[in-house]
């Protein structure tokens, strides 16, 4: 919750000795609240002023940043409850474990498999961010070896997870220069963890039970030097879990609960792959900032990695593809030639219908700002104009050789028009696309 | 340190519907399922009544589906000519909740079968399973209007779930359900301000707003579920704050959509990167289905028994 501007009028020195530039305190105040002003240009205000006021311009939720550079992962700084409401702006991190106890074979082999974790569907790549090394070991030296072998071995971010600090020490020593996310703090040994993490400048996590307790631990880490906290939120019973990650978001976002106002972790850990998917996405959609899991194989990880990619997709925006021309399947130049807009929900319901009818065809994607048949046709976005721009464009006519274009049925109005301007015969296509098998098994065939 | 409560206060609540009557109620089923309910966010029972558990309805089709990659059908594949014994298998091994039967069939370029024969199956399946059913037109307004009339006749008094009604054909429907005591599905294809009107239409007629069930259609994972998904959120939102046109329980179309998908559909030689379908597809229907979930759905149309397993197990863990 933002401070008003009165709140901030009780804290200036109220002298309205105009050095700031302002005629009074209460005008600098009011711009203040505002945005619109630098609390610098007060040269009188006292500490405790800067100190209340810079916490209250700071975001509810903390921001902490795994790893360097540009793969680097960031999470916390979220604003809102529901992503309807602005958007979700820091993708939650997906991680994937390792031990440090497997024989080289068998780790060389998971690490390859999880080095491979990216995919490409519809034409963005997704991949994971994050390798958890864990201390299964118990030991300073494998545990460190391991870090150093990941920290050679792979491009993606690294968690260290030990609740030895000893352990963790060794293996801060191989790879702190990666800036790895340092798992393993609780009540026991909070202080030991936080000083190695304010000594190595990484971001540190907690884990407790209790809220309280997360307060009580955020708080002693803090005093420790360590600002980049994330909350680990992981627990054997899924509802407590999703339940308290509720919970902590709404303490930040909805009470300004400063002590809170970190990131969370979960971990998942289930034999069942199908379960430990399931709840892992349920995290995800439901604010954790990190999920890590144990299965790594693609068929597991990939509808993780899309249900982020939906969820943080910005909702003020229509979802586009590309506007240009889709060939499905093996196309000849006698494949039928239809247009949809450029919607992606519109488009790939076409392109999942030619695919079923398994008649390969081509799809021209006509721009149209990313809005439906219907509602770009109303709005005049498609017409006969854009239908023969977006052909030219794509060079329709030295893809096929015959001259045919099927339309959707629900702008079979266009046909004169189009015929016209384009002098390609139009074929009018079904009102829906799951009409488009039949379709194009009978009415293109004959 | 005392931690502010985070509860929030509603003053609505998701309708109740009982689907399915009994025999002293004038039907035959041995099993009701009540939908609706919930007085809180999803999952959240420390502000409110979580309602009734969602609950899941496997999809038998009046035809063998044409289309369905091997994976999907395998399980079923000594009952896909035969909906009632189809129906038997996934309540009595799968565990459905309930039945949907999908009336694919009856579309004209689908096989155009008649209600009189649509009529018949739908009886068979009565008698087969104890469950409620939903029946679901083929989405033609003409075919559905003729054939789901004698549809619900056939099933008076069974309290079933019919659809589906659209702000443009939603008459004959609206009152055949009223006149054999069913529960209606309104379809508005991802618009809140159309769900709400066709709502209004249908209460006009003196429908009443606990018989009917909301329906956005469904994008699967990867293809549209987050505008789904955004739009239930919304819609529950609005009925905890006592949207009363905003306040049915919500129903999905997790299994047919979630197999038309590339990722479940894909053979193994097609896309052997993203690992084996068998393991593929029943997961990608399921992580569409959970995901779902967390805006707030009532009750979810699925298919492979794989995914219907993890979907009930996970709801079991999250209620
Ligand atoms: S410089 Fe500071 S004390 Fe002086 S008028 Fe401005 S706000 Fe008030």
């Amino acid at each position: 919750m933002a401070l008003t501007g009165l709140d901030i009028y009780k804290l200036l020195p109220k002298t309205n000795c105009k050095k700031c530039g302002r005629p009074t305190c209460l005008a600098f105040a009011m711009q203040l609240a505002q945005k619109k002003a630098n609390l610098s240009d007060c040269p009188d205000v006292s500490e405790e002023a800067k100190k209340v006021l810079g916490a209250a311009a700071a975001p509810p939720i903390k921001l902490v940043t795994v790893g360097t550079g540009a793969r680097q992962v960031q999470i916390g700084e979220e604003n809102v409850l529901f992503r309807h409401e602005e958007k979700f702006y820091h993708p939650t991190g997906v991680a994937v474990t390792i031990h440090d106890d497997l024989d080289e074979a068998a780790f060389n082999d998971r690490l390859k498999k999880i080095n491979s974790l990216k995919m490409a569907r519809v034409g963005t790549e997704i991949e994971i961010d994050l390798i958890v090394i864990i201390n299964k070991s118990n030991t300073a030296d494998k545990f460190a070896d391991t870090a150093k072998k990941v920290s050679d071995g792979s491009h993606l971010n690294i968690i260290l997870s030990s609740s030895s600090v000893d352990n963790m020490k060794a293996a801060l020593q191989k790879c702190a220069e990666k800036r790895p996310l340092i798992h393993g703090a609780s009540a026991g040994n909070c202080e030991a963890m936080a000083a190695l993490a304010h000594e190595k400048k990484c971001p540190m996590t907690i884990a407790a039970q209790t809220l309280e307790e997360f307060v009580d631990l955020a708080e002693r880490a803090k005093k420790a030097g360590v600002e980049e906290i994330v909350l680990d939120v992981s627990g054997n019973n899924p509802k407590e879990v999703l339940q308290k990650l509720t919970k902590v978001r709404r303490l930040a976002l909805k009470k300004n609960f400063r002590d809170l106002g970190f990131p969370m972790i979960t971990f998942v850990n289930d034999e069942d792959a199908f379960q430990e998917i399931a709840l892992a996405s349920t995290y995800l959609l439901k604010y954790a900032g990190i999920v890590a899991v144990n299965v790594c194989e693609p068929w597991a990880i990939m509808p993780l990695l899309t249900a982020r990619t939906n969820i943080f997709t910005d909702p003020q925006k229509p979802i586009q593809v590309e506007p240009r021309l889709y060939a499905v399947g093996d196309v000849k130049d006698d494949s039928p030639v239809l247009f949809t807009t450029n919607f992606s929900l519109t488009y790939y319901t076409v392109e999942g219908e030619v695919e079923s009818s398994r008649i390969p065809a081509y799809i021209l994607s006509v721009d149209t700002g990313g809005t439906s048949v219907l509602t770009a046709y109303s709005g005049d976005k498609l017409n006969d104009k854009a239908v023969a721009k977006a052909m030219t464009d794509a060079q329709v006519d030295t893809k096929v050789k015959h001259k045919k274009l099927i339309i959707p049925g629900l702008v079979a109005v266009m046909s004169g028009k189009l015929q016209e301007t384009l002098g390609w015969e139009i074929l009018v296509g079904p009102r829906e696309a799951s009409g488009l098998p039949s379709y194009l098994k009978t009415v293109w065939k004959s | 340190m005392e931690i502010p409560n985070v509860a929030d206060k509603w003053s609505g609540a998701v309708n109740e519907i009982t689907l399915g009557a009994t025999k002293d109620k004038g039907g035959s089923r041995t099993k009701t399922i009540t939908i609706g309910g919930a007085k809180s966010i999803p999952f959240m029972d420390f502000e409110g009544s979580p309602g009734q558990k969602p609950v899941v309805a496997m999809d038998v089709y009046d035809v063998p589906p044409e289309d369905w990659p091997e994976t999907l059908s395998k399980p079923f594949a000594d009952v896909l000519h035969d909906p009632a014994q189809w129906a038997k298998k996934c309540v009595e091994q799968y565990g459905a909740d309930l039945i949907c039967l999908k009336l694919e069939g009856i579309h004209p370029d689908k096989g155009n079968k008649t209600a009189e024969e649509t009529a018949t199956t739908v009886k068979s399946i009565l008698a087969a399973v104890g469950v409620p059913l939903i029946i679901w037109g083929c989405e033609h307004d003409e075919k559905d209007n003729d054939v789901m009339t004698k549809v619900s006749q056939a099933a008076k008094g069974e309290c079933c779930l019919l659809g589906v009604v659209t702000q443009d054909n939603y008459k004959t429907l609206t009152a055949t359900c009223l006149a054999d005591g069913h529960a209606l599905i309104t379809l508005a294809p991802v618009d809140i301000n159309i769900a709400k009107q066709v709502n209004i239409l249908v209460s006009e007629m003196d429908f009443p707003l606990n018989r009917i069930v909301m329906f956005q259609s469904t994008g699967a994972l990867g293809y549209g579920l987050e505008y789904t998904y955004s739009i239930q959120e919304r819609e529950r939102l609005a009925a905890l704050t006592g949207d009363k046109m905003m306040s049915m329980p919500v129903i999905c179309d997790v299994g047919h959509e979630a197999w038309r998908t590339k990722e479940s559909k894909s053979d193994d030689k097609e896309v052997p990167q993203w690992g084996a379908r068998d393991e593929r597809g029943p997961m990608w229907e399921t992580i569409t289905a959970v995901s779902l979930l967390q805006s707030g759905v009532d009750i979810i149309r699925m298919s492979h028994p794989k995914a219907v397993a993890a979907v009930k197990k996970c709801i079991d863990r999250l209620y």
